[in-house]
């Protein structure tokens, strides 16, 4: 199951290589997220209406190995914008994926930007 | 090693053991306990907690465990029969002999039992032991009615007992008032009258001549020439010391019973102690529980050499609930000990009545009598043991107690700080403050497994939390519950200011009156709230809920649903099954049955969902609401539609509550259940609210719950037809749903409500804040409102098209696995990191 988790590998803005096309904006509720598929990962996407803010992340909880983070309720904590895992209310931030309650590992983000109604998950890949 | 003997393990006999073992130098004590009961000993002062549920376990003062982890030999079952003073040495039944170097005689009380012909006949009984409840309770499922001799503090608490089983419950006394020894000629009438109130006959200068019946008891006669018929006869006129060892063994009695003992507890033998209700100081028996556990104290002091002050005799103060009714009785109550004014207030209508005496010069309290309402008890008990100053107008006591708006605590910050707060335990306010400022303590159970404070009779518990209140506020802590970070309000507020400003949304809720961007702790909250006010479809705002919420269904290991569909009552027709069983099939889904008398569909994928319920819908099923904070199941037992015991049609009743409960969303999961008898196998009383057939028609229990702190349902009213049992369980619900915090439970919010069951009763019976009709009004609304969210969803493509796993392609979660188990799946087991 660790090499589960070793495929999400973190991604910072400068260092997009690829901007992969996921679904329209409309695809993803609001203040919610979605899951979406792009080769075998599985990446949870946040459209985060009330900052005007869009998020993605690894859709895998490290605590128990779910597939799951993107059915969770995102929030903030202070000013930090956070994600809650639905199975045992583990909280990650959205920013940089530090896991909030500090009891289990971190998790991996990505770069979103929208363009023409279109969401683009960004990836780092040697092609 | 010094030998130690214990005969008798009662509540004071485990005090002693208790008290021993935490005092420094008790290593050099080997401790034997004989009792001649199966258990180890158990608080006889809730023995009437037995007949509303409670069990032996729960009575027991400590568990057999606890002997052994302290290194005492307890041996139950085995009876003492004799002392032996000079070879220093006791004999038990069993053959056993045993030296001592100290002997403990704490061998309590027997019920005592007048003389009257016929005392032996079947159907009579004394209320003592564990084993004379058992024997009561057996009897009483076989008649209608009852009566109790003594009107006494013990004899009411029979009846409070005899009363709960449903029986037609008659008290007789042989004084002209009930409690004479607590209360004077009013307050024993307006007692009297609240207990008629109920249903209960009192019949007072009542003595029994005879008990009448041919082999088995029919009725009472007395003396002057009445007669009452009853079925069973409960004896509650008194206590007996158990003195018979001592006697024999030439210690020095008293003529009206119990061994004599000096103020040092030490009987005519000086290596011979007596503790407790076998033992007469001043020729005066203590049958309370904190004399005798003082007197235990005194004995422990002594062993381990610690400095001892003699007893002087004990405060004979108390205050207790009798059948619903709250007495106080405190210091002299008569005002006849020494010289004395009274001041009377009594009102007839409210059912109160307070008297307190006043030293002749006005400068002291002395004692008196509270009927009705003791919450200034525990206050003016303090005053008369600490000698404090009354107030210039001394009526203030008992009249500005719930009037004026004075601070509460006021009247605490003035106790000396060696004032003595818990009787039971000598637990005193510098204590209790210590723990609260240098412990950090900071909640009311916490306090109390702190400092024990509460632990015994559980009286003193609402001076603990004024106390701690008081403390709080004065360490600048913060006490209101405010529900994150994101509001700074109570559920109770947010819900307030959701009703009045009429808001409809989660997100215009955080704009008008919080900040931040919400978390997972105050959106489903707020959800509930708002679907307990507007009822409107919760996946309408679905980012806002839990995950089941969210989905309609019970996430569950690997992030597969599960199905409930409701089966009200746990009634189902055959065809029915069929199809839970052909959906099962068709989606291959493990299914098992719950709790609730329904049948669960576990392994759904969330883009099967909309599928699976499509097919139940159409076969005549609705949503369980298995997801939700909301009702769950009302479970019923078979009633008397088929079972030869039942005396109401329980299966129709539960369905007809299921169905108008169906889906309200409240702050916590509501369970519901109809027992058609008395014997109970619905199991109510573990039930938020607990319904029990009568023969009249129905009693109320609410605010139970299992779960990992089980608590059992207290019973609100009883002898209701169905109608009003819904009115009552409307007002209930939906004041359990304004009022309480989120995400507790009937029984949790029942335990932080002030003033409890009592002012429940008050809320949702006698309409005391006049709500009723409009807690009525709004259940009528959420009845009127209900859909099920599951045809909803199945009939409108845009909701339904949610329920997918990845947005970007139809596939699903290459994730899920499952692998077999008994001929069915399971997920495969989840991994940590």
């Amino acid at each position: 199951m660790m090499t589960e988790l070793e495929k999400y590998k973190k991604v910072e803005a400068e260092d997009v290589t690829f901007w992969y096309r996921a679904a329209t904006v409309g695809a993803f509720p609001e203040d919610g997220g979605a899951c979406v598929k792009y080769k075998d990962l599985q990446i949870a996407v946040f459209n985060f209406t009330r900052r005007g803010e869009w998020y993605a992340c690894q859709n895998l909880c490290p605590h128990k190995m779910q597939m799951i983070l993107s059915r969770g309720m995102i929030g903030s904590t202070g000013e930090e914008p956070k994600v809650a895992c639905p199975f045992h209310k583990k909280t990650f931030s959205l920013k940089t994926g530090k896991n909030i309650n500090g009891d289990t590992c971190d998790i991996t983000t990505y770069p979103v930007k929208i363009e023409e109604g279109f969401v683009y998950i960004g990836f780092n890949e040697v092609f | 090693m010094k030998k130690i003997v214990v005969i008798g393990n009662g509540m004071v006999g485990y005090k002693f053991c208790e008290k021993l073992r935490a005092a420094e130098g008790n290593e050099i004590f080997d401790v034997t306990v004989f009792g001649e009961e199966p258990w180890p000993a158990y608080d006889r002062v809730h023995l009437s907690s037995y007949f509303s549920g409670a069990n032996a376990d729960t009575l027991m003062m400590a568990p057999r465990s606890w002997y052994h982890e302290h290194d005492i030999d307890l041996r139950t079952n085995e009876l003492i029969i004799k002392i032996d003073r000079i070879g220093k040495t006791v004999h038990s039944h069993t053959g056993n002999s045993i030296a001592y170097d100290f002997l403990i005689l704490a061998t309590g009380s027997g019920a005592f039992v007048p003389t009257i012909s016929g005392v032996d006949k079947k159907g009579v009984f004394v209320y003592r032991t564990l084993e004379d409840l058992d024997a009561i309770i057996a009897y009483g499922q076989k008649v209608k009615s009852a009566a109790v001799m003594g009107g006494g503090l013990l004899g009411l608490e029979a009846a409070k007992a005899v009363y709960d089983m449903g029986l037609k419950t008659h008290v007789v006394e042989f004084a002209p008032r009930l409690m004479p020894r607590q209360l004077d000629e009013n307050a024993a009438a307006l007692l009297k009258s609240k207990i008629e109130d109920l249903g209960i006959g009192v019949h007072l200068s009542k003595n029994t001549r005879e008990i009448s019946g041919n082999g088995k008891l029919t009725g009472l006669e007395f003396a002057d020439g009445t007669k009452l018929d009853v079925e069973m006869l409960v004896i509650s006129a008194g206590i007996k010391p158990r003195d018979e060892l001592a006697r024999d063994c030439q210690l020095e009695t008293n003529v009206r019973g119990g061994i004599v003992i000096n103020e040092f507890m030490q009987t005519t033998d000086p290596s011979i102690y007596a503790i407790g209700e076998a033992a007469a100081y001043k020729e005066l028996v203590y049958g309370l529980v904190a004399p005798g556990y003082e007197m235990a104290t005194q004995v422990v002091n002594q062993l381990v050499g610690k400095e001892v002050k003699p007893f002087m005799g004990f405060d004979m103060s108390t205050k207790l609930k009798l059948i619903g009714v709250e007495v106080g009785s405190f210091g002299d109550p008569f005002g006849d000990i020494e010289p004395c004014k009274s001041i009377v207030f009594e009102d007839k209508v409210k059912g109160l009545y307070k008297r307190i005496n006043i030293s002749k010069d006005g400068k002291k309290l002395l004692g008196g009598i509270l009927i009705g309402d003791t919450s200034a008890y525990n206050m003016l008990l303090q005053m008369v043991q600490n000698h404090m100053p009354l107030p210039p107008e001394p009526e203030d006591l008992i009249l500005g107690s719930r009037g004026g708006k004075e601070p509460s605590g006021a009247g605490i910050a003035a106790l000396p700080e060696g004032a003595q707060i818990c009787s039971c335990e000598n637990i005193t306010k510098s204590d209790i403050c210590k723990a609260i400022t240098e412990g950090g303590i900071e909640d009311i159970s916490a306090l109390k497994s702190c400092t024990k404070a509460g632990a015994g009779c559980g009286g003193c518990v609402p001076m603990v939390q004024d106390l701690l209140n008081h403390e709080l506020k004065n360490l600048g802590k913060k006490v209101k519950n405010v529900i994150c970070e994101h509001f700074d309000y109570t559920r109770q507020e947010l819900l307030d200011i959701i009703k009045i400003k009429e808001i409809k949304s989660y997100n215009r809720l955080l704009d008008e009156v919080g900040h931040g961007d919400g978390c997972e702790k105050c959106k489903p909250a707020v959800a509930s709230i708002l679907a307990s006010t507007w009822n409107e479809l919760v996946v309408k705002q679905d980012t806002i809920q839990d995950t089941n919420d969210r989905y309609l269904a019970n996430i569950q290991k690997g992030g597969s649903y599960s199905v409930v569909p409701r089966i009200p009552g746990g009634e189902i027709t055959p065809d029915k099954i069929i199809v839970i069983g052909q959906v099962a099939k068709k989606y291959g889904l493990y299914t098992k049955i719950t709790g609730g008398q329904r049948i669960d569909l576990f392994g759904a994928r969330v883009d099967q969902l909309p599928d699976i319920w499509e097919e139940l819908i159409d076969a005549g099923f609705e949503s369980g609401h298995a997801y939700g904070k909301s009702l769950r199941t009302v479970k019923s037992c078979v009633g008397s539609t088929w079972c030869r015991f039942g005396v109401q049609d329980a299966v129709s009743y539960a369905i007809r509550v299921e169905e108008r409960y169906r889906g309200l969303r409240s702050p916590h999961k509501l369970k519901g259940a109809v027992s058609g008898c008395t014997r109970e196998c619905a199991e109510a009383q573990s039930k938020d609210f607990g319904i029990i057939a009568t023969e009249k028609g129905w009693n109320l229990y609410v605010c139970g719950n299992g779960g990992s702190k089980p608590q059992h349902a207290q019973l609100l009213i009883n002898d209701i037809d169905s109608e009003t049992c819904i009115k009552y369980i409307d007002r209930f619900l939906m004041f359990y749903i304004k009022t309480a915090e989120p995400l507790n439970r009937t029984a949790t919010w029942l335990n932080k409500l002030e003033g409890g069951l009592d002012y429940l009763r008050d809320v949702v019976v006698n309409d005391c804040l006049g709500i009723g009709e409009e807690l009525e009004r709004e259940m009528d609304f959420m009845v009127d409102t209900y859909a099920c969210e599951w045809k909803e969803v199945v009939n409108n493509p845009v909701l339904r098209a949610k329920f997918k796993h990845f947005v970007n392609t139809e596939e699903n979660d290459p994730a899920m696995a499952f692998q077999p188990l008994r001929g069915q799946k399971i997920p495969v087991e989840w991994h940590g990191q």
